[in-house]
C-alpha cells in the first residue's frame, strides 16, 4: 500500500532517447526551410553573389576561393539568423519557457538549431561547388569537398554558442537589422568577400580577433589559400570561442530566474 | 531503451500528485511567495485565483521545475519537478504569444508527444481537443480559439498526471471559453490533477472543485466555491441607506460591506435580521434588492478586506 507515496518505480537512470531529437532536429529543419525569409536569404545570398563575383573570371582563382568563403557565410548567417533570432523570437512569446516546462531533452533543442544551420550551410556548399564545376570552371576534388564540409560541421559549434547568447541576450525587436549591422562588416573583414591582402592594414590586423576569420582560414586551407599550418591554432582559438559563448550563455540563463516572471 | 518507471495514477490519485509545502521565493528584495502551500489531488480541478502580482506564475513555475524555490518543497509524484524524470509527469499550458508559425497543428503534437515515455495517439489528442478538421493546417493560420486549444493538446498530448493550465482561456469569446472548459472538465473527469489559474471567476466557479485564493504570496483561504460564498456571506443586499458604516458592519450575520457612495452592499447570512435592524434606524432605506453572493463577489470582498 505504499504505492501511493511512492507511485513510480525507483530511479532509474534516464538513458538518452533518441527519438525526441530527431524528431527536434527534422522538424527544426522544416520549420526553417519554410520560413521563406529565412531559407531565401541563407541560401539565396551567397549563390547570387557566387553568380555575380565568383564566375566573371572562368577558371580563376577566385572561382574557388568563394566556394570555401562563401559556404562560411552562409554558416555565418544561418547560425545567427536561425539561431540568434530564432531563439530571441522564441524567448520572448514565451515559446520557449513552454519548450523548457516540458520533458524536451535541452541538448536536443540546441542540436537541432546547430544541425539544421550546419544543413543549410552544407546545401550552400553543395551548390557553390555544383555552380563552380558547372559556370566557374574549377575542379573540386571529393577530398576537397569533403573537408570542407567537416569545417562547415564542426564550425557550427562556435557559431552555434554565438547565436545561443545573442539569443538570450538580443531583444526580437531589434531583429535583423542588428545582425546585419554587425555581420556584414565582419564578413568582409574576416575575408569573405575578397582576400585580407586587399583590404586596409588595419583590418588585416583586426582580423584575427574575430571568429569567422579563423573559420575562413580553414576553409580556404582546402583550396590552399591559406597556410594549412595554422589548422591547429585556428581549432584552439574556435574550441575557446566556443566555451567562452557557452559559458556565457549558461550564466545569462541562470540568472533569469532571479528576475521576477 | 531508456526504462522509463511506471506512473500509476490510480495510486496517485489517493494521495496528493503535486505539493507545494511552505514554498517560499523571492525575486531581490520581492517577496512572491510566504510559506505557501498547496495539494494537487487527482480528479479535481483547483483553481489558483488572485490579483495580478500575487504569485499565481509564481507558483506554477515552481510546479513546472521552471523556478528553484528558497524555502520549502516543491514535489511532483514524491520528485523535484525541476528534474528530468519528474518533467514527464507534468503537461502544461502556458501564456504563449506565439508557437513557431510554419509547423503543423499535428506537426507540433508530434513533437511534443516525442518527449513523453506513453504518450496518447496523436488520433486521439486531435480527436479529443476538436482539432481533427485543422490538422494539416500551420501554426500561423489559427484563429485565437484554435491556437488555445492547440496548446491544450500540447499540455495533455504526454498523458500526464499533473496538469497546470496558466489562464487558458485568456482573450477567447464565449463559445471558445466554453469549449476549452468542457476539455478541462474531460481531463479530471480522466483522474488528472489539474491546476488553473485565472482571471475569470465564472471560469474558476464553473470548472473547480477547490479554489485557492492567493494575495501578497499568501494562500488567504482554500475551500470549494460553495465555501469560499459562504465565508463572504451566502447572500447580498444592496440598498440606499444613510445608517453608517460602522453600524452596518456591527449588525448581526454581516461579513463584508462595501460602500459605493448613497449605496451600500452588504454580504450576510441572515438578510431578514439584517433589514430589520436597518429599516428601525432608517426609514429612508430604498432600491433594495437581495440575491445569492457571486464568487465574484467573494473574491473582490475577500481581498479587499484588508
Amino acid at each position: 500500500m505504499n504505492e501511493a507515496a511512492v507511485p513510480f518505480a525507483p530511479r532509474v537512470p534516464a538513458a538518452p532517447r533518441l527519438r525526441p531529437v530527431l524528431m527536434e532536429i527534422g522538424y527544426e529543419f522544416i520549420r526553417l526551410a519554410r520560413t521563406r525569409a529565412y531559407s531565401f536569404s541563407v541560401i539565396g545570398f551567397p549563390l547570387m553573389f557566387y553568380l555575380l563575383f565568383g564566375t566573371g573570371q572562368r577558371h580563376g582563382p577566385i572561382a574557388q576561393y568563394l566556394i570555401a568563403s562563401y559556404s562560411c557565410l552562409a554558416l555565418g548567417s544561418a547560425c545567427l539568423f536561425g539561431i540568434g533570432l530564432g531563439i530571441s523570437l522564441e524567448r520572448a512569446q514565451g515559446w520557449l519557457e513552454l519548450k523548457w516546462a516540458s520533458p524536451m531533452p535541452p541538448l536536443a533543442y540546441l542540436l537541432a538549431k546547430m544541425l539544421s544551420s550546419a544543413a543549410f550551410a552544407l546545401i550552400v556548399m553543395a551548390a557553390l561547388i555544383w555552380l563552380g564545376i558547372t559556370v566557374g570552371g574549377v575542379t573540386v576534388s571529393l577530398g576537397q569537398a569533403a573537408r570542407l564540409a567537416l569545417i562547415v560541421l564542426l564550425g557550427s559549434i562556435p557559431f552555434t554558442a554565438l547565436g545561443l547568447l545573442i539569443g538570450l541576450l538580443m531583444p526580437p525587436s531589434a531583429g535583423p537589422g542588428l545582425i546585419n549591422l554587425i555581420y556584414l562588416p565582419v564578413s568582409f573583414a574576416s575575408g569573405f568577400f575578397m582576400p585580407l591582402r586587399m583590404l586596409p592594414h588595419w583590418v588585416q590586423a583586426l582580423a584575427p580577433a574575430l571568429p569567422t576569420y579563423h573559420l575562413a582560414q580553414l576553409a580556404l586551407a582546402v583550396f590552399g589559400f591559406a597556410p594549412r599550418a595554422g589548422a591547429p591554432l585556428h581549432w584552439l582559438v574556435l574550441g575557446g570561442f566556443s566555451v567562452l559563448m557557452f559559458g556565457a550563455a549558461w550564466i545569462t540563463f541562470a540568472r533569469r530566474e532571479l528576475r521576477a516572471p | 531503451m531508456s526504462v522509463t518507471p511506471p506512473v500509476d495514477v490510480r495510486a496517485a490519485a489517493s494521495g496528493p500528485i503535486a505539493t507545494l509545502q511552505d514554498v517560499s521565493k523571492r525575486f531581490g528584495k520581492r517577496t512572491a511567495l510566504e510559506r505557501f502551500s498547496l495539494q494537487l489531488r487527482g480528479g479535481e480541478v483547483t483553481a489558483l485565483l488572485g490579483p495580478n502580482g500575487a504569485g499565481k506564475t509564481t507558483a506554477v513555475r515552481l510546479l513546472l521545475g521552471l523556478l528553484a524555490p528558497d524555502g520549502g518543497r516543491v514535489q511532483v509524484l514524491g520528485r523535484d519537478p525541476r528534474g528530468s524524470s519528474a518533467r514527464t509527469a507534468i503537461g502544461a499550458m502556458l501564456q504563449v504569444a506565439r508557437a513557431p508559425d510554419m509547423l503543423t497543428v499535428r506537426e507540433h503534437i508530434e513533437l511534443f508527444r516525442s518527449y513523453y515515455p506513453r504518450p496518447l495517439g496523436t488520433a486521439e489528442i486531435l480527436h479529443r481537443t476538436g482539432l481533427l478538421s485543422i490538422e494539416h493546417q500551420r501554426f500561423g493560420t489559427l484563429s485565437g480559439g484554435q491556437k488555445q486549444r492547440l496548446l491544450f493538446a500540447l499540455a495533455i498530448c504526454g498523458d500526464p498526471p499533473l496538469v497546470c493550465l496558466d489562464e487558458p482561456t485568456v482573450g477567447l469569446d464565449i463559445q471558445a471559453r466554453r469549449q476549452v472548459w468542457e476539455h478541462i472538465r474531460a481531463l479530471a473527469a480522466t483522474g488528472k490533477a489539474v491546476l488553473l489559474t485565472t482571471h475569470y471567476l465564472e471560469e474558476a466557479d464553473a470548472l473547480a472543485q477547490r479554489i485557492a485564493l492567493i494575495e501578497h504570496g499568501r494562500l488567504t483561504r482554500l475551500g470549494t466555491p460553495a465555501e469560499i460564498k459562504r465565508a463572504v456571506g451566502a447572500r447580498r443586499i444592496r440598498c440606499r441607506t444613510r445608517v453608517p458604516e460602522a453600524v452596518l458592519r456591527g449588525l448581526p450575520s454581516v461579513t463584508a460591506l462595501e460602500r459605493h457612495g448613497e449605496h451600500a452592499v452588504i454580504f450576510a447570512h441572515d438578510p431578514p435580521a439584517v433589514l430589520r435592524q436597518i429599516l428601525a434606524l432608517d426609514a429612508t432605506l430604498g432600491d433594495l434588492e437581495v440575491g445569492a453572493a457571486s464568487l465574484e463577489d467573494a473574491f473582490l470582498t475577500l481581498i479587499h478586506a484588508d
